[in-house]
């Protein structure tokens, strides 16, 4: 009863997002104020609805209800209460009714916080925000059923996939859908800025806390993604330049672009029609990235949704959407004026320098990931682009950008002095200039690149601390007006300090795992120790344990620094009967921001264990550097400038004087 | 999400019994193994879903690395196993594609997009920073009659 509930609620949200798409739209077009305010409404009731079919899966979930497809193939009534919740969307139609439940909520976060909205703007956005919810619940309800049962009712579920069972990923997917359908306000927004065809700063600030929150939510999910991969999949990596990671690192690029170009359209009015263009680009490529992952398209026979009426429905939903704003783009966006004018060097260049090597890097990772799809589609060659392509394409297009961080907020808006940001950057340039001296120094002869990288991520981090230096004049006024001029300052300019420094601190821990990571694969017998780098690794043996749906063997090693016992790993092989499969758990051991890794392979007969032991110098800051990014997102959201709201037009404003 | 590929191949790949990179595979001269792994990593493992032969633990994987140590023992220099490799699996092995006419436009993507987006800006700069043309008389006129 509980999932038919939840199957009606679902047909009702996609009667309800139809009506959102239509009434709002032809409102807007008569000018009719009465039609234009169902927008509204519809968009909260389309929220309940989904959230109310959401709701009941989540029970089916819960409750163990095996009589529903979608959980006899996903659970088991001996798995912990955790992962029976996070299985809601551990498969393929749990995450697409999260998706949709994520785009109502943005609809409705939408309807409720634009009172100061114009209402034909209003009326759009949230039609085109419709628009897609009734395309993606017509995919769940066509192609993808939840709530589908079964008759006989099984007794017991097949159980979660073993490797989606872990914090990290359960907490993932939620994360990187608020990224990906957060980008889709910003979209809506752009979609109604070119129906109207008209466009100004205001339009910028209210875009920018939607695309700035949608930024903040996938660049947490990339994060904990790349954690988890790093802690389960047992070899360390933090990127593998895997398709579905690049699905989306593509929209986090476009994403990073269009905040930065918002700025300077809210500022300045200039890059009106570039910003538009972002804000389409971000969300296609949020689409994109479900298509590639949701399709099956990317590995062909092996993968969940291998199913092709899925991946063809999906297919036309990314060719109705992307090519419609498209189309609507190259129709409207020659009529939008442009805005101000800026001299090359300016904070606004800065930003369009920034823009063009994000689109670059961007464009690298589309091109690398579908190049090999469209040649084998085309010619039937099968080629693999992999690891060394991305590394050897994506980071020479960084290098440039990472060194002009520093530079941009110090220039001047319209015309900058690129000779006083750089003296301001003196400082900031000796730091750096003295950690590759002393890399070199300590280093002797390790990796020639290291003491570079480090000395750039030294740049960028204390670039960063210089602008905020510079504007509270720590170092020329007296030190209590500095530092109530720091606390002064505008919370977005600590924001865009802090996020930058984030930068910094992530490119610091990259630098570190990768040049100076040190490996051990050894076969160990119990008693036997093994040293990696200043620590001893002793193998005490292999214990078996059991879990509530799993059974292990752990391998006991004794960690040792010069003699003391400093801890224990214990990394272990997971064994889940039910579905027969083996996952590794890592074993990490965090000295400061460095980690100890190790993980289990297979004993063999005569007592030994397989071992992959790793000493990874800095790791940590990669995802610490993404944590203060996002915390500078956060802090540049409170700005007081974007609580406010815009300020209102002149037209409100002179009508609300007095009469004289 | 992103990570569902990477489950595909980890399910796809530890079934297997063999592990990445193991002992007994590797070469007791240590330049000659830490050539042997920097190739490694450019080799994809055909059965799996974007690993390479160094990471993967699927049987084949293995053989491919014990192919590339005798190749090294053997005295072929990192090009030649390489190109060894290529004969027998074809380019797919590669998970650093070849400069060849047929990957031109994956190799210069990234710099088209740059040199094409810098010189539109150039452009755009200078077309913006050209003096506005003169008044026509009766603007001018116009101008000074506005000043007066």
């Amino acid at each position: 009863m509980i999932a038919e509930i939840g199957h009606y609620a679902l047909v009702l949200a996609l009667g309800l997002a139809l009506v959102q798409m239509i009434v709002p739209a032809w409102g807007a077009r008569t000018g009719d104020a009465g039609l234009m305010s169902v927008a509204g409404s519809t968009a909260l009731a389309q929220f309940a609805f989904t959230g109310t079919a959401f709701a009941a899966l989540a029970w089916c979930h819960l409750a163990s209800d095996f009589s529903v497809a979608n959980v006899y193939e996903n659970s088991h009534s001996a798995k912990p209460f955790l992962y029976k919740l996070t299985g809601i969307w551990g498969n393929h139609e749990g995450s697409m009714l999260l998706w949709v439940l994520i785009l109502a909520l943005f609809g409705a976060l939408v309807a409720l916080f634009s009172a100061n909205l114009p209402m034909r703007l209003r009326a759009h956005v949230l039609a085109v925000q419709g628009a897609i919810a009734a395309a993606f619940d017509l995919f769940i309800l066509l192609t993808s059923n939840p709530f589908a049962r079964l008759s006989p009712a099984p007794y017991e579920g097949r159980d979660l996939n073993p490797v989606l069972q872990d914090i990290g990923l359960a907490v993932h997917p939620p994360l990187l859908y608020l990224g990906y359908v957060g980008f889709s306000i910003s979209f809506c927004f752009a979609m109604a800025a070119l129906i109207e065809g008209r466009i100004d700063a205001a339009w910028a600030r209210w875009v920018r806390p939607w695309a700035l929150a949608a930024w903040m939510f996938l660049t947490l999910g990339i994060a904990m993604g790349s954690y988890w991969a790093y802690y389960e999949l047992g070899w360390g990596g933090f990127w593998f330049w895997d398709p579905v990671e690049n699905a989306s690192l593509m929209p986090w690029l476009a994403g990073t672009a269009l905040l930065h170009s918002a700025v300077v359209m809210e500022k300045r009015e200039a890059l009106k029609i570039w910003t538009i263009l972002l804000a389409i680009l971000a969300f296609s490529l949020s689409l994109i990235g479900t298509f590639l992952v949701r399709s099956g398209v990317l590995t062909s026979v092996h993968t969940f949704a291998n199913d092709p009426a899925r991946g063809v429905f999906i297919l036309m939903i990314l060719v109705a959407f992307i090519g419609g704003a498209f189309a609507l783009y190259a129709w409207r966006a020659p009529a939008l004026k442009a805005g101000g004018l800026f001299a090359p060097i300016s904070r606004e260049g800065a930003l369009v320098l920034n823009n063009l090597f994000l689109t670059a890097a961007c464009a690298t990772v589309f091109v690398g990931t579908l190049y090999p799809l469209a040649l084998e589609a085309l010619t039937g060659d099968k080629i693999s682009v992999g690891a060394p392509f991305f590394n050897a394409t994506f980071a020479p297009l960084m290098v440039p950008l990472l060194a002009a961080i520093p530079f941009g907020p110090l220039l001047a808006w319209k015309r900058g002095d690129l000779y006083a940001a750089a003296q301001r950057l003196l400082a900031a340039f000796g730091l750096a200039l003295l950690a590759v001296a002393t890399v070199f120094a300590v280093e002797q002869g390790g990796p020639v690149l290291a003491p570079f990288g480090i000395g750039l991520a030294v740049f960028v981090m204390a670039g960063a601390a210089s602008d905020i230096v510079e504007r509270a004049g720590l170092l020329r006024l007296p030190f209590p007006t500095a530092l109530a001029r720091a606390a002064g300052l505008p919370r977005s300019a600590w924001g865009t300090a802090l996020a930058h420094f984030g930068v910094g601190v992530t490119l610091l821990g990259i630098v570190g795992n990768t040049q100076w990571s040190a490996e051990r694969i050894v076969a160990l017998k119990p008693g036997e120790t093994v040293s990696l780098r200043q620590y001893d690794l002793t193998f005490e043996g292999a214990v078996p344990r059991a879990g509530p749906n799993y059974r292990e063997l752990a391998a006991r090693l004794t960690v040792r620094r010069k003699g003391e016992v400093i801890g224990v790993l214990e990394p272990s092989k997971r064994t889940f009967p039910v579905r027969g499969a083996t996952t590794t758990e890592a074993a990490l051991m965090t000295r400061g921001a460095s980690q100890l890794y190790a993980s289990v392979g297979d004993s063999e007969a005569d007592g030994s264990v397989m071992l992959r032991l790793y000493h990874k110098p800095l790791v940590l800051l990669i995802w610490l550097g993404a944590l203060v990014m996002v915390a500078g997102g956060l802090l540049s959201l409170s700005d007081r400038r974007l609580r406010v709201g815009a300020p209102k037009p002149a037209r409100a404003r002179a009508a609300a004087q007095p009469a004289e | 999400m992103r990570a569902l590929c990477l489950i595909l191949a980890f399910l796809v790949c530890a079934l297997a019994p063999a592990r990445a990179v193991q002992p007994d595979e590797m070469l007791a001269d240590p330049a000659l193994e830490a050539r042997a792994r920097e190739i490694s990593r450019e080799l994809r493992c055909m059965v799996c879903q974007n690993q390479s032969i160094d990471d993967s633990d699927a049987p084949l994987a293995r053989d491919l690395r014990l192919l590339v140590r005798e190749r090294l023992k053997a005295g072929d220099s990192d090009r030649q196993v390489l190109d060894f490799l290529v004969a027998r699996y074809g380019e797919f092995v590669l998970l650093r594609p070849r400069f060849a006419w047929h990957n031109a436009a994956l190799w210069a993507a990234p710099f088209l997009v740059l040199l094409v987006g810098g010189i539109g800006l150039l452009v755009r700069a200078r077309r913006r920073a050209a003096p506005p043309p003169p008044l026509a008389e009766d603007e001018e006129k116009r101008l000074q009659d506005l000043l007066r």
